[in-house]
């Protein structure tokens, strides 16, 4: 029998794991449910601006505040550069040109990884201590990532609310062509979206680089995961996304614990394939 | 103030809508009515800029609209209740009437339009709060033609308004369409309710196949035995 304080440690760990997966779920869903298209290499822009961190910390001196800073700025500039050389050719074509475009990418982002840095795994190492409460280990580093995951989902809620071009980013969401009348450009509202989705795939690296070690395939790893959220979530759900990052990362972090890590992601994936049976539209669908 | 000189449309091979010839002056309320599939619809998306006309002239207060894009074409005054009503379901009520005021122009004006919005149709104000998908149909419909007032618009453009309501609800929305227009706005209103509408407006254009047949004041319109016949049924 386990100790109860190892899956306390274990739940307590999914939790902040759910953070950042949070993270990187809601972005993809933001451009999801706004342009209509997956970017099937988000993820791997999550690898790029990993680098881009690695480096500028550990080969130039940085301070990792600054680093997170310009991944930041580096994801929505990518965002937006992925929404205008590569999305905007293909709007409104058949929906296989998206898979093979962004799928295409995905490849692109991968190999260039590999030829320009190796294979080789590559961390920035925090010399934050470990966390001691009540018989529980914790780590510093990942509480600050769960930290910052949230207040910038928050962020994300506020500007989705209570601004005109938030509340436009929703509206297209649900009618395109309606908000083109109210006067929306719909190019502008997707250059924001893919902008603020960017923005959220660089600050997930820089919160995944001191968790984590990069390698060019980093999407491979984190990247089915992510999809796997959004569609449990309902793609395009932003609140359904969020729950089942959590609910996803609890799975992975206990049955990592009970039995053992793999195990830990063969029955995410299982619960994830019977709940595409049970509730094909996501978990916060609405029934009939 | 809007006028359509010779207008053909479609789409891809199909031509919705041959040689349109249309004016709206101000402070008119215009219909154009005709069966299903007359091309209609076509006529308001050109209008608004959904639907880009393939040859003829668009003028509105002496600006051309030719080449415009929907989003544009807000900004010169025109606010286009869609067929359907098209509101943004899962968004609140207050934010369907914020969206309908998204242009620079019409957000400096928000807090009077939204007055303005809620004394006209008090219920959208009681309902500020839910989300505008659970609202009736009629609601929506109010809410539809509170959005688009929300732009500031000279000319609003009203496709079937009548669609799809509870005929008690049909008299009351023309009631509710009547005092928007006794508040100066001019309308140009796509209708199925022939007798109805004819009521509502000064003139009328007869739309056939995408042609322009018969066009008049309401009153000698709703006369006709052709139209009478065809379309009112009486």
């Amino acid at each position: 029998m386990i100790d109860p304080i190892f899956l306390l440690e274990a739940a307590v760990n999914g939790v902040l794991l759910g953070g950042v997966l949070a993270l990187l779920a809601l972005g993809l869903n933001l451009i999801f449910g706004v342009v209509d298209i997956v970017w099937i290499a988000y993820v791997d822009l999550v690898m790029v601006c990993m680098y881009l961190v690695y480096f500028l910390v550990m080969v130039y001196g940085w301070p990792l505040w600054l680093a997170g800073a310009l991944s930041v700025a580096l994801g929505a500039l990518l965002g937006l550069g992925v929404h205008l050389l590569i999305i905007t050719p293909i709007l409104g074509k058949a929906p296989v040109n998206q898979l093979l475009a962004t799928g295409g990418l995905l490849f692109f982002l991968q190999s260039f990884a590999t030829f320009l840095w190796t294979t080789d795994h590559k961390t920035v190492r925090l010399a934050l201590p470990i966390l001691e409460v009540g018989g529980m280990f914790l780590s510093f580093t990942r509480l600050i990532a769960f930290a910052i995951s949230l207040v910038a989902m928050l962020g994300l809620w506020v500007f989705l609310r209570r601004t005109y071009i938030g509340t436009a980013i929703r509206a297209v969401s649900q009618d395109r062509e309606a908000m083109a009348l109210m006067g929306a450009d719909p190019q502008r509202v997707y250059f924001v979206t893919s902008a603020v989705g960017g923005a959220m795939a660089g600050l997930a690296g820089a919160l995944l680089i001191i968790q984590y070690s990069v390698h060019p395939f980093f999407g491979a790893a984190f990247g089915p995961l992510t999809f796997m959220i959004c569609v449990l979530g309902g793609l395009g759900n932003m609140v359904g996304a969020f729950v089942a990052s959590f609910v996803m990362s609890e799975i992975i972090s206990i049955g990592g614990v009970v039995i053992s890590t793999e195990m830990g992601y063969v029955i995410a994936f299982v619960v994830f394939i019977v709940m595409m049976f049970a509730r094909p539209g996501g978990i916060l669908a609405r029934r009939g | 103030m809007l006028e359509l000189r010779r207008v053909t449309a479609g789409y891809g091979h199909f031509t919705a809508l041959w040689d349109i010839t249309l004016r709206v002056e101000a402070g008119e309320a215009v219909a154009v009515v005709g069966p299903n599939g007359s091309g209609k619809t076509t006529l308001m998306r050109v209008i608004s800029g959904l639907v880009a006309a393939r040859t003829g002239e668009l003028v509105f207060e002496s600006d051309s609209l030719a080449g415009r894009r929907a989003h544009e074409i807000v900004s010169h005054g025109i606010a286009h209740v869609p067929e359907g009503r098209r509101i943004f379901p899962l968004l609140t009520v207050a934010d369907n009437l914020k969206m309908g005021a998204f242009q620079p122009s019409a957000r400096k004006g928000f807090a009077e339009s939204l007055v303005r919005v809620y004394d006209l149709f008090p219920v959208l104000r009681e309902r500020q709060k839910q989300r505008a998908g659970s609202l009736s149909g009629g609601e929506q419909q109010m809410l539809a033609i509170g959005r688009a007032l929300m732009s500031r618009p000279k000319l609003i453009l009203l496709d079937e308004p009548s669609m799809g309501l509870a005929p008690v609800m049909v008299l009351r929305l023309f009631d509710l369409i009547r005092r928007v227009r006794e508040e100066g706005y001019t309308i140009l209103v796509v209708e199925q309710n022939v007798r109805q509408v004819l009521k509502l407006v000064d003139r009328a254009y007869l739309l056939e196949v995408g042609r322009i047949r018969m066009e008049g004041r309401a009153a000698e319109l709703s006369e006709q035995d052709f139209v009478r016949k065809a379309y009112v049924g009486l």
